[in-house]
């Protein structure tokens, strides 16, 4: 069953990940951590940081990794695991084979008619708001712990998130640098 | 990613012209799904039909599949290891803000009015307060915006 529910899941994130690879971070985080548990969200919080530091697109990293997780967590074995995540990664790719096989053949046309234009005029605005909101569900106190668990832990999250902010946003720090700074700075802080 | 298509397709092997890939990636953009595979799929459906469609999104989805499964496979062996655990616990905070900066990005780029400044606003506490799944946001997105085209078109 789970197979089942992996391939529709991810079917369903690539036939409606519009806006890039961070658009559809949303949809894949609502589904495999908020929806089907199966990765906890400090889990995801690491695939994310994987792919940036890996070439690879996010959409397959997550769907690779997703799709081996969650066989392994039911208890499947390895290579069980390994058909779960080719499962989810055809699942995914799946959408756009045949969606830009369709285009190719008879919808190249439609693509600048005003409609088109104006559904996007909607779409892009609505894909910065899953962005938001994926960026709010990932405050979680797995990822950053809470003043009352570990205040030392809290403290120095809170100051790796704005100062990787700032490093990115204002000083245009690539994201790959900032991560490995923030990898030293946990070694660091945190080892214990 | 972009730069290195452009290169490998156009400039050395030449399978699309310039223009062609210009056209190319403005759907590929606007369509969902995975970027790259788009692309890819469009390009090799455009040298050989539907086989060679098939041909090069495995071929663009392949590495990642494999790189990202050896990861999955041993990263659980290391996941309890003390260094591997601070590193991780460094980098956490870290990719929540890589995941901030792109959501200021791309509101600059979606030329948000005093109308269409509601529309992230209300889909992120709908997504984030009552749990609604992301995929009605986008159907609702898609509607609405039909529904004002076709409104701007009559008038």
């Amino acid at each position: 069953m789970i197979f089942l529910y992996l391939f529709l899941t991810f079917f369903e994130i690539g036939l409606f990940g519009f806006g890039g690879g961070y658009g559809m971070l949303s949809l894949i985080q609502n589904e495999s951590v908020e929806h089907w548990h199966w990765l906890s969200s400090s889990e995801f919080t690491d695939i994310v940081a994987i792919s940036q530091m890996t070439p690879g697109p996010i959409g397959i990293n997550s769907a690779t990794y997703c799709g081996y997780t969650a066989v392994k967590n039911a208890g499947f074995s390895m290579p069980m695991a390994v058909l779960g995540s080719a499962t989810a990664t055809f699942a995914l790719v799946l959408p756009s084979l045949i969606l830009m096989i369709l285009i190719s053949k008879m919808f190249m046309k439609y693509m600048h008619t005003r409609t088109v234009t104006s559904v996007f005029t909607a779409l892009r605005p609505a894909v910065v708001g899953l962005l938001a909101a994926a960026t709010l569900l990932l405050c979680t106190q797995e990822n950053f712990s809470t003043p009352k668990e570990d205040l030392w832990q809290f403290c120095i999250s809170c100051i790796l998130f704005a100062a990787s902010f700032y490093g990115v946003k204002i000083m245009k720090i690539n994201p790959i640098h900032m991560i490995l700074l923030s990898a030293v700075a946990g070694l660091i802080l945190f080892y214990e | 990613m972009i730069p290195l298509i452009e290169e490998e397709v156009v400039n050395r092997k030449q399978w699309v012209s310039k223009d062609e890939m210009l056209d190319l990636i403005a759907i590929a953009q606007s369509c969902p799904g995975v970027f790259a595979i788009n692309i890819a799929t469009f390009i090799g459906y455009k040298l050989k039909k539907r086989r060679g469609a098939i041909a090069t999104t495995i071929g663009t989805a392949l590495p990642s599949f494999l790189i990202i499964l050896l990861i999955a496979i041993f990263f659980h062996q290391f996941e309890d290891n003390r260094i591997v655990a601070a590193i991780f616990k460094g980098i956490r905070p870290a990719v929540v803000a890589l995941i901030a900066v792109p959501t200021f990005n791309m509101a600059k780029r979606a030329q948000l009015n005093k109308w269409t400044i509601w529309i992230p606003i209300i889909s992120a506490l709908l997504i984030w307060l009552l749990g609604v799944s992301p995929i009605w946001v986008i159907i609702a997105a898609v509607i609405g915006g039909y529904i004002w085209g076709t409104m701007r078109g009559e008038s």
